[in-house]
Parts: structure tokens; C-alpha cells; sequence
């Protein structure tokens, strides 16, 4: 008897655009949101997978401006944790613009 | 990239005691230290570089860098740092970029952050009695002798 339940799931794909790329802050504010949500939630860059909850994992990703991401969320709150993630990495994690270097060539 | 690339070994510390967050990097940080040490801190106000399991990632820019450099500090028993898991750092990889080349600065996170996945290097690095030891375990990381 192997009645498995049907999950939720939903996938996402969002291209990278903040200068600095996912380095440590957005890596910790993109595992603060996606640690928001029951789901599993898993970021695919080129094929890897990593554990969008684990910062460390989140950085071995090294992914630079123009980098495509795949999100990938299986619970309840797959759906949303998507479009969370999507947004939050498409609106470049609200770095550049907000003042976040000086900018001197 | 390698620890090798961008470590100056000459700047590992195998010994960090102290307990305050500020001391750590004025012990590590060398040449233009007070304005590298002052952005350093600047940046930890933002939110702590601490990203748990022990391991902070301190950083700045610095427009004076044609490459970028780092190095490692140990502290056996652990610095107050704020950090994201609320638990003492033992590990402090710090990172001085030049201004324009954040891909460089992705790619040590990348190594830092891949070669502490494996708790056999995390381990022995927290161990670690000397700054030839610690020199000794990034160059067996660096020939991947940690990572399977």
C-alpha cells in the first residue's frame, strides 16, 4: 500500500542582474527567504543543485550577473516560495541603486 | 580558484584570541589597515559575515588591488560575531577584493564554501595549532584531497 500523497511543486527561472552576483548577502537573504516557506526549495545553476536553506551551499554557486537560475520548490507553499525567490533575485536582492558601493572606477 | 591564489600566507593566524569582534581583523588585516580594517567593519554592520558553522567571510574592496587577496585566521575557542546561526567562529577567511572584479570575489566564496562542506577539513582546520598547519590543510585542500 503505497498511497503517497501528491505534493505540491513548482519550478521558476530568474536570471541574476545585481553587479555583485549572488555573494554573501544576497546568499543570506535568499536562504532567509526561502527558510520563510515549509517547502523544500532548491536553486540549479547549469545542472548543479544546491539547498536554497543552506548559505555555504548557496555560495559555492558562484553566480555572477547574468547568471539564469532555476528555482525548484516541492510543499504546500511551493508556489509561493517561488515567486518569492524569483523576485526577490529579480529585483537584484535590492542591491545597486540603493547605494551599495561608491562606484569609483 | 584555489586557496593558493589567494591566500598570503605570510597574514595566517593560527592563534586569533581575541573575543571581540573588532580585534580579529586588525590582527589579520595588514598594509592600509585602518581604512581596510574601518570598510571591513562597515560591511559587518550591514549584517555579519558570520554564515555559520564557525566560518565568517569578512570582506572589503580595496581600489589600490589589482588581484584579489585573503587569508586565514583560527580561533580555537571562538569569537563572539553576530552570526547568522548565533554560534562562535573558529574560522575567518578574509577577503580583500580590488573595486571592479566581483566574479574573482565569487569565485573564493565558491572555494571557501565548497571546501567547508566537508566536515573532515572543517574539523581539522578548527584544530589547527600552527599557521604551518593551516597552510598544510589549505594545500591538501587545494590538490581537492577533502572533497570527493
Amino acid at each position: 500500500m503505497t498511497a503517497e500523497k501528491s505534493e505540491r511543486s513548482a519550478t521558476g527561472e530568474v536570471t541574476v542582474i545585481n553587479e555583485q552576483g549572488l555573494h554573501a548577502r544576497p546568499a543570506h537573504a535568499l536562504m532567509m527567504c526561502a527558510s520563510g516557506f515549509q517547502s523544500n526549495v532548491e536553486i540549479v545553476k547549469d545542472g548543479e543543485c544546491v539547498d536554497g536553506k543552506s548559505i555555504l551551499s548557496l555560495l559555492t554557486l558562484a553566480a555572477a550577473r547574468g547568471t539564469r537560475l532555476v528555482i525548484r520548490a516541492r510543499g504546500d507553499d511551493a508556489e509561493e516560495a517561488v515567486a518569492a525567490l524569483t523576485d526577490l533575485i529579480a529585483r537584484g536582492f535590492g542591491e545597486d541603486g540603493g547605494g551599495a558601493s561608491d562606484g569609483t572606477k | 580558484m584555489k586557496f593558493c591564489d589567494f591566500v598570503c600566507k605570510e597574514a595566517i593566524q593560527a592563534d586569533l584570541t581575541s573575543v571581540s569582534k573588532e580585534t580579529p581583523a586588525g590582527q589579520i588585516a595588514d598594509g592600509d589597515r585602518d581604512s581596510i580594517i574601518g570598510a571591513i567593519m562597515k560591511r559587518e554592520e550591514l549584517g555579519s559575515t558570520g554564515i555559520g558553522r564557525g566560518v565568517a567571510v569578512p570582506h572589503t574592496k580595496h581600489k589600490r588591488l589589482d588581484r584579489l587577496v585573503g587569508t586565514v585566521g583560527v580561533s580555537s575557542e571562538g569569537i563572539d560575531f553576530d552570526s547568522l546561526d548565533g554560534e562562535k567562529v573558529q574560522l575567518l577567511f578574509l577577503l580583500i577584493s580590488p573595486e571592479d572584479r566581483p566574479g574573482d570575489h565569487l569565485r573564493a566564496l565558491e572555494n571557501i564554501s565548497r571546501q567547508l562542506r566537508d566536515d573532515t577539513f572543517c574539523r581539522f582546520l578548527k584544530q589547527a595549532k600552527s599557521a604551518e598547519d593551516i597552510q598544510q590543510l589549505l594545500a591538501e585542500a587545494d590538490n581537492n584531497q577533502f572533497v570527493s
